[in-house]
């Protein structure tokens, strides 16, 4: 070797586009991760357990609703906040999701939508890790289709009464507030309301789901409304129709398609590290084009994913970002992480399939993240519909 | 407390590789560098830090911390992370890295703490490009202050500090009468290293550097800033010393592999003369 590899920062050279402030940003993160974080994150994933003991420590960084201005947030911006989820998602998706979730489905709704006193009342406490927060929208039997969605709250007085089931919720198992989506009153989708559901009220409960071979190092559970009692106090009035939800989720999908690169990223670095060490027929695997093809292949396409990201993140810092430009980004980006990460586990042989190296883990993640925050195939029809005006959903 | 912490920034000792000399070797070529704080200074900046604050509320200053650096306009990066990690204010001396020697430095850091009149300063023991391992010890004679180099912990008294330093066989512990000057070693950042009046004996900090939070690095870029000329603090800018010639190390001979033990003591013997 007569040079020292080119990393996969220098190759896309993105680091020169950053401020000072963003790379303090990236390194601040960057550290936490690989020093508190990374030491035992494959013990946690095969535990099947999100380090909750971590919380202060996260909210103490300023990481929960990073890019949220006031009560207590840091307002970052998109880059900032895009280069901290990828550092995140390099220690590990479900690090990175309880993040996501708090931050852009948990904290922002009630920031954009929610009145001053119910900023002051949640906001703060979240932004400290002291109240956590979930997000309920899909159904077991509503996902990418989220007007079909059965839950249901009737007025009663001032108050609405809650009933129906939400799946697959991040965080649920052990957050004190739920941001819950319903249908008022048996309204169509234009009724849709967001609701603020404080653990302990009657009605309320959110059971685990286990087995999960994916994200294991976050917890999901169910949310289950059996004539839960909310008050007036608890709707977020500044949001109706679908379009509530939805905005959170364009928030959350742009932090995804930027986070994903991180995964991307660790499993490229482990699998370009094992080849340079890995003798096979007297030289270096890296010495092989076989497998040089494919860690090009792979970084290429992290190059590629990462100048979009930050050119996109550039856009949203001018508030000029579409939400069919975020499912660009999605669809590409968590496509190209979960195909590096498992041609990474491929390249790292039999090593792979242990947790001693993190490509599987980073894999069987990106499983969820594709599927979640609009799966591959809802974005292609997003932008199918955005490119040739029809829907085809 | 008030304390002055002087930062250096050094070549990313993880890519030293990049360092280039031009044939001649009258220079070190420094364009494609990578950057980072020196960590002596890193750790001198946490144990600063930590004196001018309770431990257990380090979001209340109780003293201030001023950083300060020499260097070009680029430099101000290091200052911008000294402010998001918890310094009050920033001074940079404007200057290039070639005007700059030991012995400059240290004097124009006398005339900064002759206008600050800091109750300490605290520096790392040496930057970890050049290891000269001067300006501190010569800052102390220059003031006419107490010094206690190399230290390990630190502990707040009324009107001094409790120095302990490392040496061979022990620890040396040193009360220094304020205003003193101290230089750190790398233990400093242990968990029950550095006390302040304020901190109770049975806190633990973290170990190692404290993480900046987001939001202090957004803030960072509201706290001041102040810039100052060399030839404001120095009369006498000519160089003390001067480099007359740089060369790498030489590059490392390849391995050889001994087939068993009785040739391993052979050539360790006859080759290496070792044994």
């Amino acid at each position: 070797m007569s040079k020292a590899p080119l990393t996969l920062e220098q190759l896309s050279g993105v680091d020169h586009l950053l401020s000072d402030e963003e790379r303090l940003v990236q390194h601040a993160v960057r550290r936490f991760v690989r020093e508190r974080f990374l030491p035992g994150a494959g013990v946690r994933f095969e535990e099947e357990r999100f380090p909750v003991e971590m919380v202060p420590e996260i909210a103490a960084l300023g990481l929960l609703g990073a890019s949220l201005t006031g009560y207590g947030c840091a307002g970052m911006s998109a880059v900032s906040y895009g280069l901290a989820l990828s550092e995140l998602e390099y220690g590990d998706s479900g690090l990175r999701s309880f993040v996501s979730v708090q931050g852009s489905l948990a904290m922002y709704p009630i920031w954009r939508y929610g009145s001053d006193a119910q900023k002051e009342r949640w906001l703060p406490g979240m932004a400290r890790g002291e109240l956590i927060g979930c997000f309920g929208l899909t159904e077991p039997d509503a996902g990418s289709d989220p007007g079909a969605m059965k839950t249901r709250a009737r007025r009663d007085g001032d108050d609405y009464v809650l009933t129906g089931t939400k799946m697959w919720i991040t965080n649920a198992p052990f957050a004190h507030v739920a941001v819950v989506w319903a249908k008022v009153d048996d309204g169509g989708p234009e009724s849709i309301k967001g609701f603020v559901i404080e653990r302990g009220a009657k009605g309320f409960e959110t059971p685990t789901v286990k087995g999960k071979m994916s994200l294991r190092a976050s917890e999901t559970g169910e949310i289950v409304l059996d004539g839960c009692r909310v008050p007036k106090a608890n709707v977020l009035d500044g949001a109706t129709g679908l379009g509530g939800p939805l905005s959170c989720l364009t928030q959350a999908r742009f932090g995804i398609s930027f986070a994903v690169l991180g995964a991307a990223k660790a499993s490229w670095e482990a699998a370009a590290a094992y080849a340079q060490n890995r003798v096979a027929f007297g030289k270096p695997i890296a010495a092989k084009q076989l497998i040089q093809e494919r860690l090009v292949d792979m970084a290429q396409e992290i190059a590629k994913g990462e100048i979009m990201a930050m050119h996109f993140a550039r856009l949203k810092d001018q508030s000029k970002l579409s939400p069919a430009q975020v499912s660009l980004c999605k669809r590409n980006n968590c496509k190209i992480a979960i195909e590096v990460c498992r041609e990474a586990r491929a390249i790292l042989g039999g090593n792979g399939i242990l947790l001693d190296y993190p490509a599987i883990r980073h894999a069987l993640n990106l499983e969820s993240v594709v599927t979640y925050e609009g799966t591959h195939e809802v974005h292609t029809l997003i932008l199918g519909k955005a490119l040739t005006g029809h829907d085809a959903f | 407390m008030k304390i002055l912490v002087p930062l250096k920034r050094v070549a990313d000792p993880d890519n030293a590789n990049k360092i280039k000399i031009p044939a001649g070797g009258a220079t070190i070529d420094t364009t494609g560098l990578e950057w980072k704080p020196n960590p002596f200074d890193e750790y001198a900046l946490e144990a600063a830090l930590r004196l001018t604050e309770n431990g257990a509320t380090p979001k209340t200053r109780g003293g201030e911390v001023i950083v300060v650096t020499f260097g070009p306009k680029e430099c101000e990066t290091t200052l911008r992370a000294a402010l998001a990690t918890g310094a009050d204010r920033a001074i940079r001396v404007d200057a290039k890295d070639d005007e700059l020697d030991g012995s400059i430095v240290a004097k124009a850091l006398r005339a900064i703490v002759d206008k600050e009149k800091p109750d300490a300063v605290v520096m790392g023991k040496q930057a970890v490009d050049g290891d000269s391992n001067q300006i501190g010890q010569m800052l102390a004679q220059h003031l006419g202050w107490p010094q206690a180099t190399f230290a390990a912990t630190i502990e707040e008294e009324d009107g001094a500090l409790l120095v302990g330093r490392e040496v061979d066989g022990g620890v040396i512990t040193l009360r220094v009468k304020l205003p003193a000057l101290v230089t750190v070693d790398l233990r400093i950042v242990a968990p029950t290293s550095v006390y302040s009046k304020q901190t109770k004996r049975d806190f633990k900090y973290n170990d190692g550097v404290r993480f900046a939070a987001l939001p202090a690095i957004m803030a960072a870029k509201k706290k001041p800033l102040a810039e100052l000329k060399l030839a404001e603090l120095v009369s006498d800018t000519a160089l003390k010393v001067q480099y007359s010639r740089f060369e790498a190390p030489p590059s490392r001979k390849a391995g050889i592999k001994v087939k068993d033990v009785a040739e391993l003591v052979t050539r360790l013997k006859n080759e290496a003369k070792v044994i």
